[in-house]
């Protein structure tokens, strides 16, 4: 009795300060909120959650047994299916799901303000997000550790499996391209930036060699190794930065930048693992890690004060950063920080395979999402500690703003933003380029906002510089280990499809059929690269919309796989939990591919984009920002083809939404339960 | 105390070498020993390489970690 007092009191002091919290987020008009009051405000929900929502789902739902065996125990060979100790898997789950996603839709969302994307990432992860893993890492656990293909053609039919992974190829094509251009718009003109990158090349070959000839398997060893050069070429690439021949020759265009990372793309895709991919994933993925936990202690140490409103004039969808109004494009741009699709595919990876308990599910599946969503709240408040001013500056394209700091501050300040041109100017100096203005893309404003907050702890302003192109650094070399492992991805894909066809091509050793789909792949995510930086209607403002509509996509594909299971399971009444998330997913992403193709706003419709460009070219008239006929045409034609994707998407969303109603309605009226999992085995008693 | 520390320690190497997807070596050393006693274990170098190559893409195209 007393146990249960004390219980309800803890908790009623948790929803009190979360109320408290968002009390605080959402009325102090005109003076800054502290950054810690969206922390406390995060931490309650999620803790709320875990504790109530999560643990409902467990046992109503998933019904977890431990008396039941796992994959990981039935199968146990020691190499793939392996039972590993409850936090252990989290980590290597966390590691696996956490990418540069989330730290680039919160950014862009922040134009907004950062009260509509704190809540959609609060709000989303706890009821669509964290759902969505835990439910997937569920199915696939009770069926010997199937992956989501595979699940699909199970419980849903074949056709269903084929268009999901067409689906997901074309996905993989899209988020190859952004991810391109997020690089790009950082290190264009940044000679610092591109030599650390550069320096990463021969700093993982240094370390694959050694992890293939000298210490084969010391993965920490190498990797601190590895860590400590990666440090000596950051500070020594600011006097490259400094030096008259070199800094002018690494300052590049982004049109050369676009082409180096496409040849880059197609080299390392074709190298073996151990040499480039392996030892770049190893820097790649402890520095985020790191990253993430060093920003998470710096920031409850400095408690900055938001300088963002919490609502700005911009959710009428007249903001620089990206076009539309809040609802649908707010949530289809904070794409991973509440919801991946990507993350369907890996809680029915590998984590299936080594999960030692039935009830570990909550924790890691559940658990997981959550550290990941509050990468997003961080990534939030990264660019919501910058002066609203430099926040615009950073992320609006220069059709907008214009090329000088006089110009920019003059149009940013008659948005209500008021910032002077010295500030720019300081700004810059600061973090050790020569100009911060329209470095779209998410990660630049993310690495000012963490430079920001870090040189507060370390360092002072003498260091700002220092943090801000390690943030750089840590964003490029994560996205240049996804174009590698996305290109292999897309090419084992493409061998598949065209193996069908043409057997010869379909064979994995062949390095004619290697050469030929990798160029496939690279010439696919390259094209719309290139685009992306060449046309000036292009970049971040269209392809972020594109790559969040295909992921939300692949949220929904898995939420409705995890409704057909419900069905299945014969759990009707608690089809809501996977089904209204589903609906709303659905809802939102047919809406944004809908505008994004037929909208008669010129800013978010690509076709009435298309048509005032053939309306002009018609005329014979050049529209600027474009110089010539034949760049008009290229607009068009881009048009047409991001118009055509947005439709791809917007098809194969409806197509599996066919099959999941089928196969739902179908086991609706069989009312026996039809799931395929895997007949059960029992534990031999333990202490019998 | 110090047997706490001990394991405290080896199991966050072991947390970050799974995050790269390197497995537990000794524990696949003691599984073969125990179940397949008439079986010659891989060395560590080759097992290192098997889960090399079982962490990035092969052929089933199987994506092993959210690329976003």
């Amino acid at each position: 009795m007393l146990a249960t007092l004390r219980q309800f009191a803890l908790w009623s002091l948790v929803v009190l300060l979360a109320v408290l919290a968002f009390a605080q987020l959402a009325l102090a008009r005109g003076e800054p909120v502290s950054a810690l009051w969206l922390v406390v405000a995060a931490v309650a929900i999620y803790t709320i959650a875990y504790r109530f929502y999560a643990r409902f789902i467990a046992t109503k739902i998933m019904q977890l047994d431990d008396r039941r065996l796992t994959p990981a125990e039935r199968h146990n060979d020691g190499l793939d299916y392996v039972p590993t100790h409850k936090w252990v898997l989290f980590g290597h789950h966390f590691a696996a799901i956490a990418g540069a996603g989330p730290l680039v839709g919160p950014v862009l969302a922040a134009q907004m303000g950062y009260l509509p994307g704190t809540l959609w990432i609060l709000f989303g992860v706890v009821l669509a997000g964290a759902v969505q893993d835990a439910m997937i890492l569920f199915a696939s656990t009770r069926r010997d550790g199937r992956s989501l293909g595979e699940m699909m053609r199970l419980e849903m039919g074949n056709t269903a499996g084929l268009i999901g992974m067409t689906g997901i190829l074309a996905i993989i094509v899209i988020l190859l391209a952004v991810l391109g251009m997020v690089v790009v718009k950082a290190l264009a003109g940044s000679a610092w930036g591109l030599f650390t990158l550069l320096a990463t090349v021969p700093i993982a070959l240094l370390m694959g060699s050694y992890s293939r000839w000298v210490r084969p398997g010391r993965v920490i060893e190498v990797s601190l190794i590895g860590f400590v050069l990666l440090m000596m070429a950051l500070v020594f690439g600011n006097m490259v930065a400094q030096h008259p021949y070199w800094g002018e020759l690494l300052s590049l265009q982004p049109a050369t930048l676009a082409l180096g990372l496409i040849a880059y793309g197609f080299i390392a895709s074709v190298l073996p693992v151990w040499l480039l991919l392996a030892p770049r994933d190893y820097l790649s993925t402890f520095l985020k890690i790191g990253t993430i936990l060093a920003l998470a202690v710096a920031i409850l140490i400095v408690a900055p004060p938001l300088k963002m409103m919490a609502v700005t004039q911009f959710i009428d969808g007249s903001g620089p950063v990206f076009a539309g109004s809040l609802f649908p494009f707010l949530f289809i741009t904070i794409a991973c920080g509440s919801v991946s699709g990507f993350h369907a595919l890996v809680s029915s990876g590998t984590t299936p395979k080594m999960l030692e308990r039935e009830s570990h599910i909550p924790a890691i599946g559940y658990g997981a999402m959550l550290m990941e969503s509050f990468v997003a709240i961080m990534a939030l408040v990264a660019a919501c500690v910058l002066e609203p001013g430099v926040y615009f500056a950073l992320n609006s394209p220069a059709a907008l703003i214009g090329n000088n700091v006089e110009e920019a501050s003059r149009v940013i300040s008659s948005w209500g933003f008021a910032i002077t041109p010295e500030i720019l100017t300081q700004m810059a100096k600061d973090v050790g380029e020569s100009s911060i203005l329209s470095r779209t893309g998410g990660a630049p404003t993310f690495a000012v906002g963490m430079a920001k907050i870090l040189s507060d702890v370390i360092g002072g302003q003498a260091l700002m510089a220092f943090w801000y192109h390690f943030a750089i650094l840590f964003e490029a070399l994560f996205i240049l280990t996804t174009l590698d492992a996305g290109t292999r991805v897309c090419r084992f894909l493409i061998q598949d499809l065209l193996g069908t066809a043409i057997p010869i091509l379909g064979n994995t050793r062949s390095w004619t059929a290697n050469i030929v789909a990798t160029s496939l792949a690279v010439s696919g995510w390259g094209w719309f690269l290139y685009q992306g930086v060449t046309d000036p209607f292009g970049g971040i403002n269209s392809l972020w919309a594109l790559f969040g509509i295909a992921n939300q996509m692949l949220a929904g594909m898995a939420l409705m796989l995890a409704t057909v299971i419900l069905v299945r399971m014969q759990k009707m009444r608690y089809i809501w939990v996977t089904a209204l998330p589903a609906t709303w997913i659905l809802l939102v992403t047919l809406y944004a591919g809908w505008q994004k193709i037929f909208s008669s706003d010129v800013k978010i419709g690509f076709l009435s984009h298309a048509k005032r460009f053939s309306d002009a070219i018609s005329r014979n008239e050049i529209l600027p920002p474009t110089t010539s006929m034949a760049q008009m045409q290229q607009v068009m034609l881009n048009d047409y083809i991001d118009a055509v994707m947005a439709g791809f998407f917007v098809t194969v969303v409806v197509t599996m939404l066919f099959f999941a109603l089928r196969a739902a309605l179908r086991a609706h009226n069989n009312s026996e339960i039809s799931t395929s999992e895997s007949p059960i085995i029992w534990r031999q008693q333990e202490f019998a | 105390m110090r047997e706490l520390l001990g394991r405290f320690i080896r199991r966050t190497a072991q947390t970050l070498r799974l995050m790269v997807g390197v497995g537990d070596y000794d524990g696949y050393l003691e599984h073969v020993r125990r179940h397949h006693p008439d079986q010659e274990p891989m060395t560590r170098s080759d097992y290192f390489h098997y889960c090399q190559s079982a962490r990035y893409p092969t052929r089933d195209g199987a994506i092993k970690r959210c690329p976003c």
